[in-house]
C-alpha cells in the first residue's frame, strides 16, 4: 500500500479512537459536566484549538489526481495531495521572496507568477507561507498527540503495575523513573535523537520516553492510596480479578490526572520541538523550523519578517489556547485545587 | 542525618551506573561504532575507512564480553572510564574533553549565575506582589501576562530581543564574548535581559501558586488577627513557610548552572559549556555529548540530595531519617 493510503487510514482511526472516547465519557456524569463547564468557562480557547485540529486534518488526508489541481504542472498532478494543498493552485510558488500581497519580487523586482495572491508572501524558496504554515498544524499536533500515545499507556501501565503490586515490581519501576528523571529533559531528548537518528517518528519516541515519568510517578502514588480503599479491599474479598479491578476500580480513578497532564504536557512538548528545531534535529514542516530559517531574515535589509512572524504566531495562538486550557481542565477535575483557589 | 545522606548517596551512585547503561545501550548497542563511524566520515564511506575511524577512536574492541580478557570490552571501559572521570577525546576533532570542559565552563558561569540569582529575586518579589493583590484586578492581570509570557517560544525571545534591543535600539551588542572584566558585562547584558523575560512568566505562576496557598491558611489569620500588617505577613511569615516548595525548585537548579544554557550560548556566541553541546550535536561528537549528559545526571542526583539537606535547615519540623 501507498504511503498516502496508509496515513489517511491512521488518521481514520485516530478520529474513530477519539470519538469512541468522547462517547464513552458521555455515559459518565462527571465527565459530561466537566466537559460543559469547560465549554461554558473557555469557549474561545477550545474553538482555537479546534480550528487547529481541524486545519491539521485536512493536511493529513491526501489522495492522488482529481480536482484543484489546476493549471499545474503534470509531476505534481501524481503526487499526493492534501486537502490544504488543494485550497492553493498546485504550482503556488515564486522563484524567491515576496512580501504579502506584493506584485512583484522582494529582491529585484521581478514579475510574480501569482501577483496579490500570496497573503503572507513567499519564502526564499518562493513557497507561499500561508500554505506552509497551515501545513504547520498537521506537525505540531503530531508531536503533541503520537507523543501522548506512546507516553500516556507507558505512564500508565508501569505506574499501576508499580503501584498496585508494590515490592520488586514498585523497585524495578521506581529505578528506571529515577534514572530518567536525573538526567536533564534537554540532554536526554537530544541524546535519544542523536542515538535513535532524525525523523518525525523518532523524535516522537524521544519525547514519549522522556515525558512519561512525570505522569507515572503521580499514577503510582495515586494507586498505592487507591488500592487501600474499602471499595478496592472489598472487591479483592469477593475474588474479582486482579485484572477487573485495575479495570474498573482504579483507571477510572486516574483518567482525570491523565487529562491534565495531557492538555499540561502539550504546549511543553511543541515548544521543546521548536527548540530541537532549532538545533537542527526536529520535525521537517514544523513551525519551529520555519521560524529557524527565518532567524537570518531579520539581518537582512530591508528585513524579511513575515516568515517569522506567521509561524511565531501560529506556534503562540496555538500554545496560548492551549494553557488557557490546561489550567481550567485542572480547575474543573481536580478538586482540591477548585477548593482552595475559590 | 548522616546515615540518611550515606544512604541517599550510595542509592544516587545505583542511579548514575544505570544513567551510563542508559547511554552504553543508545550509543554502543542501538548506535553501533561502525554506525557512528559512518554518521561522522559520511553515508558513502568505504567499509575500511570506517573501520579505520573505529579503530581511531578506540571502539574497535568487543562490546559486551571478551573471552580472553574480561576487562577489555567497551561496556567496561565506558564505566571505568566515566566513574574516574577520564572522558578521553572528543569524537570530532580528537581534542581530550577534559580541556574543553576546563576551559569552557567559565563563560557558562558568568551567564547562569546572575541569570539565577537575578531570576529568582525578581520572580519571587513579582510574585509575592501579585499573590498579596490575589483576588484584584493586578493579580489576574499578573496572571494572564504570566500566561502570555510562557506561551512564547524562547527562540522568538531570542531572535526578537536581538532585533529589538541589539539591532533597533543598540543598546548592547548583538552577541559575542570577550573574557576582559570591562567588556564582560556589556555582551552579558543582553542574554541576561532575555533569559530573564523567557523564564518569568513560569515562575512567576508557579511562586504565585505556592504563595496564594500559604495564605489561605491558619496562621495567616491568626496573624491578622493579632494586627500584623499585610506586608510584615507576606515577607516574614508566607515567605518563610514557602520555602520547602521553593527550595524544591531552586536547590535543584543550582548544578544547572554548570551546565550552560544551549540555546542563550550559541545564539549569543558564548564559548561556554552549551554551546559545546550543540556544537556536538552538529558535529556528531557522541563522546561530548556522552560526557555532557553523565556529568548532567551527576549533578542532579548531588542537587536532589542536596535540596533534601537543606529542607532541615528551612524547616525544624522535616527530620531525615
Amino acid at each position: 500500500m501507498e504511503l498516502h493510503v496508509v496515513q489517511n487510514l491512521m488518521i481514520l482511526l485516530l478520529v474513530a479512537g477519539a470519538l469512541g472516547a468522547l462517547r464513552a465519557a458521555r455515559r459518565s456524569d462527571l465527565w459530561r459536566k466537566a466537559g460543559r463547564e469547560l465549554l461554558r468557562r473557555r469557549p474561545v480557547a477550545l474553538g482555537i484549538v479546534g480550528l487547529f485540529v481541524a486545519f491539521a486534518l485536512l493536511e493529513s488526508i491526501s489522495w492522488i489526481g482529481g480536482a484543484g489541481a489546476e493549471g499545474g504542472d503534470q509531476l505534481a498532478l501524481h503526487e499526493p495531495r492534501s486537502v490544504i494543498d488543494r485550497l492553493f493552485p498546485a504550482d503556488f510558488k515564486e522563484r524567491s521572496y515576496s512580501a504579502p500581497f506584493a506584485g512583484a519580487e522582494f529582491y529585484g523586482g521581478a514579475a510574480l507568477r501569482y501577483p496579490g495572491r500570496h497573503v503572507l508572501g513567499t519564502d526564499i524558496l518562493g513557497r507561499d507561507v500561508l500554505h506552509l504554515t497551515l501545513k504547520g498544524a498537521r506537525v505540531a499536533l503530531l508531536i503533541g498527540g503520537l507523543t501522548s500515545l506512546i507516553a500516556i499507556p507507558l505512564a500508565l501501565l508501569l505506574g499501576i503495575s508499580a503501584g498496585y503490586y508494590g515490592g520488586r515490581i514498585d523497585d524495578a519501576v521506581f529505578f528506571v523513573i529515577s534514572v530518567l528523571a536525573s538526567i536533564p529533559s534537554l540532554l536526554l531528548l537530544i541524546a535519544l535523537i542523536m542515538a535513535l537518528g532524525r525523523g518525525p517518528v523518532q523524535v516522537c519516541v524521544a519525547m514519549g520516553v522522556t515525558s512519561w515519568v512525570g505522569l507515572s510517578r503521580m499514577v503510582r502514588g495515586e494507586t498505592f492510596k487507591l488500592r487501600e480503599l474499602d471499595y478496592v479491599q472489598a472487591a479483592r474479598a469477593l475474588g474479582v480479578s486482579e485484572f477487573r479491578i485495575i479495570r474498573r476500580h482504579i483507571l477510572p480513578n486516574l483518567m482525570h490526572l491523565v487529562v491534565i497532564t495531557f492538555v499540561l504536557m502539550f504546549s511543553g512538548l511543541v515548544l521543546s520541538e521548536a527548540i530541537l528545531a532549532w538545533l537542527g534535529i526536529g520535525i521537517d514542516g514544523s513551525w519551529g523550523q520555519m521560524i529557524d530559517q527565518a532567524r537570518d531574515e531579520l539581518s537582512r535589509d530591508p528585513i524579511i519578517w513575515w516568515n517569522l512572524a506567521a509561524a511565531s504566531a501560529a506556534l503562540f495562538g496555538l500554545i496560548l489556547a492551549v494553557n488557557f486550557l490546561g489550567d481550567a481542565v485542572r480547575d474543573i477535575l481536580d478538586p482540591r485545587t477548585t477548593w482552595e483557589t475559590r | 542525618m548522616l546515615a540518611y545522606v550515606i544512604r541517599r548517596l550510595a542509592y544516587g551512585f545505583v542511579t548514575v551506573l544505570g544513567v551510563l547503561l542508559l547511554l552504553f545501550v543508545l550509543f554502543f548497542l542501538y548506535a553501533t561504532p561502525v554506525e557512528m563511524a559512518r554518521r561522522a566520515v559520511g553515508e558513502k564511506a568505504p567499509p575500511e575507512v570506517l573501520q579505520q575511524w573505529v579503530a581511531n577512536h578506540g571502539y574497535d574492541k568487543p562490546r559486551l564480553w571478551n573471552a580472553e580478557s574480561p576487562s577489555d570490552t567497551l561496556l567496561f571501559e565506558h564505566f571505568r572510564r566515566m566513574l574516574t572521570f577520564d572522558f578521553g577525546r572528543s569524537d570530532a576533532d580528537d581534542t581530550p574533553i577534559v580541556d574543553h570542559l576546563r576551559q569552557r565552563v567559565g563563560p557558562s558561569l558568568v551567564l547562569t549565575i546572575p541569570l539565577f540569582v537575578i531570576g529568582l529575586g525578581v520572580s519571587i518579589s513579582a510574585s509575592l506582589f501579585v499573590a498579596y493583590f490575589r483576588e484584584t484586578y493586578i493579580d489576574r492581570t499578573g496572571v494572564v501576562l504570566a500566561v502570555l509570557g510562557m506561551s512564547i517560544s524562547i527562540l522568538l525571545y531570542i531572535i526578537g530581543g536581538q532585533y529589538l534591543i541589539g539591532k533597533l535600539l543598540r543598546w548592547f551588542p548583538i552577541s559575542g564574548f570577550d573574557p576582559a572584566p570591562a567588556m564582560i558585562a556589556r555582551f552579558m547584558a543582553l542574554p541576561l535581559l532575555i533569559g530573564l523575560f523567557s523564564g518569568l512568566g513560569e515562575s512567576v505562576r508557579f511562586y504565585r501558586t505556592v504563595f496564594i496557598e500559604e495564605t489561605s491558611r491558619d496562621y495567616v489569620r491568626t496573624a491578622r488577627a493579632k494586627g500584623c500588617g499585610d506586608g510584615r505577613i507576606m515577607a516574614r511569615h508566607v515567605l518563610r513557610n514557602a520555602m520547602i516548595p521553593i527550595l524544591t525548585r531552586v536547590v535543584v537548579a543550582i548544578p544547572f548552572l554548570f551546565i550552560g544554557s544551549l540555546l542563550l550560548e550559541s545564539f549569543f556566541g558564548i564559548p561556554g559549556l552549551g554551546s559545546m553541546t550543540v556544537d556536538a550535536i552538529h558535529g556528531n561528537d557522541f563522546a561530548v555529548l556522552r560526557v555532557m549528559v553523565f556529568i548532567g545526571a551527576l549533578f542532579f542526583i548531588l542537587g536532589q540530595i542536596a535540596t533534601d539537606v537543606s529542607y532541615t535547615l528551612a524547616d525544624p519540623r522535616v527530620r531525615l531519617e
